[in-house]
């Protein structure tokens, strides 16, 4: 009973709330010239001279280790654009939140920067899982989410702009060159057991034995977490597969990588593709337990094109020296310059339009570290897919690079 | 097995017996501590796997000073470090139990809630101090890579040193427990308490260094375990679990339990996981220890305490 007339109520409310929003929005659209548009036009925390964004990270738990170098991306970001004039004229202000590496956390934080703070964008979350707990949130309140990640792709929602890559982009050409440089047709798959590693193994089977005509002879996953691969390295090392095929995380990754070497098995002897490492995780397994091994990313730290040079110099200005930069901190840079782009385009902060604007699939970025990338219709990025071979020193040497490829979150034949 | 010869089977049959003796030595290590404070006190050490990562963070600090002043030692350093390690998380503790524990003997789960407390307190200090990403002590070359022992067996050489490690805590821990005057001491203590501060021990003083001993070879365990994985502020929570899984299906109060559950479950897991996958071999094993401690709730080896 209460549950209805709660229903009925916030509907009203809504409505209300969408009406008002509508007449704002046309005062904008007519001052876009002089910018000078109200204060508090858009419901949103925007005054003349500011604007308040959300970061929404995990510092504390066991995923401040990935999560450190998105948010540090993000305000290197943040502090650039405003130091060159920020957007429509205004400064950007940050409200930081602690997701905690704790899913729940992520919702309520959400609602925090949403409602509360009434935030025009928020940067943040990076598991699939926080995602999936904040995206009801994102969409309850119509919020904007730039999320950073790569990641198993079947999302599109409206609220959420995706500047990683989803699975398909980063896993199908990897697979190509692998089948087409090294002649491989056998593949021994292996990965932590939760959505990400399940749904990208899935597609790679499927592309492995439906486009190349090669055979999986193996498929293992481990619970996240997990440090002893001796068992799993010793049935790898019976079926004696061409390509290992990796998607292990967190801690188990570092423990993967020694004990593989270990267990005497290098790049000399086995080829190994991984989708699951980045200069971020190097850090932790060593790069003389990766040396000759293979990642597919779209981004790596030693990418020679001037865009990158600045950024890994500004980067290493603000952070220090011993900063290295991952895929996904990449990702995280570009999403306050795309919200600029979109915000700049629509000539408002408002959510609705910005996304409208996000939709034209004509926001491009040039200065992108990565190269050059373009944001489709369907709130992904075009990118490139790149093989790096990783190095002793922790760098990967790039030896292929993809062409443009268009980001396609709901693959047909692969689902 | 179609399709393999003799050779290779008899090969991976090898390695595999090796994975879990591994496997064992390592479950061992870690549970050994705990297997001292849990047993001998009855204190629920939660922060267990914190004193663990003290070992490993002192490992990696002393990897890291030793590079870069003195690279000449890089090849010895790891043994000097587990003995410092040792210390380390051995003071760590000395200081827990005087500052903490102590005044918690009389309420044995308020000491389970204080011990959480405390890892909550030691992860986040970690975070503080060593910053969140994880870190990797960079080990010598002869501790990495394997020891061909056939043109088909690699033996890892992290996995006989772990091993090595155990059997001389192990040794040590059964010497200091039953046949120094200290372990005398401690024994009494556990048995009868007031009796034995009767006769004239020093109860608190075995206590507080019981609690030293355990969590020093907690320290131990941890510089041990960079060798096989890395050390972040959360590590150790990746270990509690396993730990008193092994403790408490070995029978609380009995070393050898301890000893025997560790190599039944690291067997049962490592053997169940070369035929079904990673995950479900952890079902399993956890679903056998499950109903074997339904019909033994004591665990394996019961102590014979007098109660």
């Amino acid at each position: 009973m209460s549950d209805k007339s709660d229903n009925q109520r916030s509907w009203g409310r809504r409505k209300v709330v969408r009406a008002l929003g509508a007449l704002p929005l046309g005062i904008i659209l007519a001052s876009q010239l002089s910018w000078a548009a109200p204060a508090t036009s858009t419901g949103q925390a925007v005054t003349d001279d500011t604007v308040t964004v959300g970061i929404l990270h995990s510092l504390t738990g066991t995923m401040a280790i990935s999560e450190t170098g998105a948010q540090e991306a993000e305000k290197l970001a943040i502090k650039q654009i405003n130091e060159s004039g920020g957007i429509l004229g205004r400064q950007i202000k940050i409200i930081q939140e602690d997701g905690a590496s704790d899913w729940p956390t992520f919702a309520e934080k959400s609602r925090k920067l949403l409602v509360n703070d009434k935030v025009a964008a928020v940067f943040g979350c990076w598991t699939s899982a926080s995602r999936k707990a904040a995206l009801p949130v994102f969409e309850k309140e119509n919020g904007l989410l730039y999320y950073p990640t790569f990641y198993e792709g079947l999302e599109q929602s409206k609220n959420v702009i995706y500047t990683g890559q989803e699975a398909t982009q980063q896993i199908l050409d990897g697979l190509n060159w692998v089948a087409k440089e090294k002649g491989a047709k056998t593949f021994y798959l292996i990965g932590s057991d939760y959505i990400w590693p399940r749904t990208s193994m899935k597609i790679a089977r499927k592309h492995i034995e439906n486009v190349l005509g090669g055979k999986v002879v193996g498929e293992e996953y481990k619970p996240l977490g997990d440090t002893q691969f001796g068992s799993v390295i010793n049935k790898i090392r019976l079926k004696k597969p061409d390509v290992i095929y990796a998607a292990v995380v967190g801690g188990s990754n570092v423990a993967w990588f020694k004990q593989l070497k270990a267990a005497g098995i290098n790049s000399k002897k086995q080829t190994l593709l991984t989708i699951s490492v980045t200069e971020d995780e190097v850090l932790g397994i060593g790069g003389e337990n990766l040396e000759g091994f293979y990642s597919i990313m779209k981004y790596f730290q030693s990418q020679d094109n001037p865009n990158n040079v600045a950024f890994v110099k500004a980067f290493k200005e603000m952070w220090g020296d011993d900063s290295v930069i991952g895929d996904v901190t990449q990702a995280a840079y570009l999403g306050p310059w795309l919200w600029k782009a979109a915000v700049e385009k629509a000539g408002t902060f408002d959510v609705d339009a910005v996304v409208k604007a996000s939709e034209e699939g004509d926001i491009e970025l040039t200065t992108a570290p990565e190269g050059y990338v373009k944001l489709h219709p369907n709130h992904h990025l075009w990118s490139k897919a790149r093989v790096g071979m990783w190095k002793k020193d922790g760098q990967a040497e790039v030896v292929y690079t993809s062409e443009l490829i268009e980001p396609d979150p709901f693959p047909e034949g692969y689902q | 097995m179609g399709g393999y010869s003799y050779d290779e089977l008899g090969a991976i049959f090898a390695m595999q017996g090796f994975a879990g003796i591994s496997l064992f030595s390592v479950l061992l290590l870690m549970a050994l501590g705990l297997a001292i404070i849990f047993g001998q006190m009855g204190v629920i050490n939660m922060a267990h796997g914190e004193f663990m990562a003290a070992g490993a963070y002192t490992t990696y600090l002393i990897s890291t000073l030793t590079e870069t002043y003195i690279p000449a030692f890089m090849p010895y350093y790891f043994v000097f470090s587990i003995a410092a390690a040792f210390l380390v998380a051995g003071t760590l503790g000395y200081l827990a139990e005087f500052i903490l524990i102590r005044h918690l003997y009389k309420r044995p789960l308020d000491t389970l809630l204080a011990t959480w407390g405390l890892s909550l307190i030691m992860q986040q200090s970690y975070r503080s101090i060593f910053g969140a990403r994880e870190v990797s002590p960079t080990l010598p070359e002869w501790l990495m890579g394997a020891y061909p022992a056939t043109d088909m067996i690699d033996i890892p050489i992290n996995g006989m040193f772990v091993l090595g490690l155990t059997i001389f805590t192990t040794l040590a821990v059964f010497y200091l427990m039953f046949k120094s005057s200290w372990g005398l001491r401690v024994r009494a203590t556990t048995q009868n308490r007031v009796m034995a501060g009767a006769v004239g021990i020093n109860t608190k003083k075995v206590d507080r260094y019981t609690f030293a001993l355990g969590c020093g070879i907690a320290g131990m365990a941890g510089a041990a375990f960079t060798t096989i994985a890395s050390t972040g502020p959360t590590t150790g929570t990746l270990y509690i679990v396993d730990t008193f899984m092994v403790v408490v299906f070995g029978g609380a109060a009995s070393l050898f339990g301890t000893i025997a559950s560790a190599f039944s479950i690291a067997q049962a897991q490592s053997i169940l996981e070369f035929f079904i996958s990673g995950s479900m071999a952890k079902v399993f094993t956890l679903l056998t220890l499950v109903i074997i401690l339904m019909f033994k709730p004591e665990g394996l080896f019961a102590s014979k305490v007098r109660r």
